[in-house]
């Protein structure tokens, strides 16, 4: 058997019900892995301990013949999930010491399935941004470099952290968040599968809220197979979250057949950008080809809102943070301020704020204040939902003309530099989510499919957009795409 | 729309968030970038168009109107940077 680290989460599941290893090894060999990757700046916060003794327990269900369907796996936790008696910030400094009291539903879900957690995964300060950069605890690092050039990439944002550790083989599958291309973009830039379902299938309970009616937790795997099975554990009802969806969640992986004969898939004309790479252009293209040649019938569709889908974004996630981030005073958890003589709960909030969010939060957090002050709601908030009901009806119609999927680029490039945008305007950096925020707005599952290299070598991706609620149908999509483009090019270890 | 330093101000005001004199342009500008790339919003038809609520039309569930949690003081304040005879401790709020 390969190392063990390097593992998908079936092979590993059905290594462990043979009887070929056990969790406490596969463990180990994940914990080895992070310990190595101190470059990579994945993991974040380590449980070391805590993994052993699920692996142990673990064991112990698959020896009794007890094993829930991801008993023994290990995995990552994204910082933005609250893990009872583990630091859960955000990467944000303002929460520095909070060790929630609960665990959030969807790492209980896991838990519960018998996954095994090692550890926190970096992410941008409150998931807000596209390379990572944003972290209190500073970038993460993308485990691809460009041929034999050793300049740091971003392993993208906000799960970044998640995105290198599963390309890095440090853990077997990791959780990711998707407000507006979280979980696509990264696994787009590191190589890995990313889905974000239907706004609704997964719990927001215990997940630190960004923009409430966008966010959605999702899995980054090794491959589609891995995010069948792993989507499934994460998702269900939950009485705690009230826009959780009370739907029964099938058995994704057994939908994975790869037969797509028959399904049309809609190519949208709008996702054409000037000044889109020829690779991402071509490899589209490519991609296209293959669903056609798997017995899909391709069809030209018009989304005509595209274009209007990251302004309306960056008007709806602001206004939902400055909200949801007014939470953050001072008084229950994290940071608090030192006073000066004669400071007041108003300075108190002001310094708080001030220290412990980092600059794009502040600058996120200002912004959806704005627009939702008086004066300014109907122009700018008002305004961006009427647009938002237009984006979601331009989906609408395609699918009800039959249009079974929607392929796109996940990316406008490959990953960049770290450092690379520093000096760009905020809004050259939000256009990394052009191709992914329009599913987001419009409440759809979408998933990120690794398809090939540029010439630098580094992985491009292309994103399947489904219908609500029709994930296990799209991961099929998704797995018939995979097993065309045949994508396998791992990143030398250099770290 | 332009902001001004003094709108830079105010906003930051109402966001809780202290920012110093002299960062008040730089924010400023930064804000007028980002409303720049909003403004397209106008370009769009929305005439009659019904603002979203809710991305996936659901009825909100009910539940009866029980007490279903409490006693929990310690670990709510668990967390508290400041937590004084079983309650939360901030500054003087009344003179």
């Amino acid at each position: 058997m390969s190392e063990l680290n390097t593992l998908t989460l079936a092979q590993a599941r059905d290594a462990l019900r043979k009887g070929e290893t056990t969790s406490v090894a596969l463990t180990e060999a994940c914990l080895a892995a992070i310990e190595g990757a101190g470059a990579l700046n994945a993991f974040v916060h380590k449980t070391p301990e805590i993994a052993l003794e699920r692996a142990k327990a673990a064991d112990a269900r698959l020896h009794s013949g007890d094993a829930p369907k991801m008993c023994g796996l290990p995995i990552g936790i994204k910082d933005l999930f609250c893990t009872k008696g583990v630091p859960s910030q955000a990467a944000s400094h303002i929460l520095e010491g909070f060790k929630p009291e609960y665990e959030s539903t969807v790492s209980q879900q896991l838990a519960d399935a018998g996954a095994v957690m090692l550890g926190k995964l970096n992410m941008d300060e409150f998931a807000m941004g596209s390379s990572n950069e944003t972290s209190c605890y500073g970038n993460a690092v993308n485990p691809w470099r460009r041929g034999n050039d050793d300049a740091a990439l971003t392993p993208g944002g906000s799960s970044g952290g998640s995105a290198a550790a599963v390309a890095a083989d440090l853990c077997l599958a990791a959780t990711g968040t998707d407000t507006g291309g979280s979980i696509r973009q990264p696994a787009a830039f590191v190589g890995i599968t990313g889905i974000k379902p239907t706004y609704g299938r997964c719990s927001r309970w215990g997940i630190v809220a960004f923009a409430s009616s966008l966010d959605q937790a999702g899995p980054m795997t090794k491959d589609v197979r891995d995010a069948a099975i792993m989507l499934e554990a994460m998702c269900g009802h939950d009485p705690k979250d009230s826009t959780s969806a009370d739907l029964a969640v099938p058995d994704f992986e057994a939908m994975l057949t790869g037969d797509i004969r028959g399904k049309v898939i809609g190519i949208p004309r709008e996702y054409r950008m000037d000044g889109m790479p020829e690779e991402i252009e071509a490899l589209w293209q490519q991609g296209t080809e293959m669903l056609r040649a798997a017995g899909a019938e391709i069809r030209d569709i018009s989304l005509p809102h595209t274009k209007y889908a990251l302004p309306t974004y960056y008007v709806i996630a602001p206004a939902e943070a400055s909200s949801n981030l007014a939470r953050y005073d001072g008084v229950r958890y994290g940071h608090r301020a030192k006073l000066a003589q004669g400071d007041g709960i108003t300075e108190m909030y002001e310094k708080t704020r001030a220290e412990g969010f980092g600059h794009e939060v502040q600058r996120r957090v200002m912004v959806g204040t704005y627009v939702l002050s008086a004066g300014f709601y109907d122009a700018y908030y008002n305004r961006a939902r009427k647009v938002r009901t237009l984006i979601k009806k331009d989906f609408e119609d395609v699918f009800a003309a039959g249009v079974d999927a929607i392929l796109t680029p996940a990316t406008p490039s490959a990953a960049f530099g770290l450092g690379e945008m520093a000096e760009a305007d905020p809004v050259q950096m939000y256009l990394n989510d052009v191709f992914t925020v329009t599913v987001n707005l419009a409440g759809l599952p979408g998933v990120s499919v690794p398809a090939g290299l540029d010439k630098q070598g580094l992985p491009l991706g292309l994103q399947l957009i489904g219908r609500p609620w029709e994930e296990g149908d799209l991961l099929n999509t998704a797995y018939a795409l995979e097993q065309a483009a045949g994508f396998v090019a791992k990143p030398g270890k250099w770290w | 729309m332009s902001i001004d330093q003094s709108t830079a101000a105010k906003v930051a005001k109402l966001a809780r968030i202290k920012v110093e004199e002299d960062a008040l342009p730089a924010l400023a500008a930064e804000f007028n970038t980002i409303l720049g790339f909003i403004e397209q919003l106008n370009e769009v038809d929305v005439e009659g168009v019904e603002p979203m609520v809710s991305v996936t039309p659901m009825r909100l569930k009910r539940r009866a109107d029980g007490v279903t949690d409490g006693n929990q003081q310690a670990k709510v304040l668990s967390n508290a940077p400041d937590a004084r005879e079983g309650f939360f401790a901030v500054p003087k709020v009344v003179e």
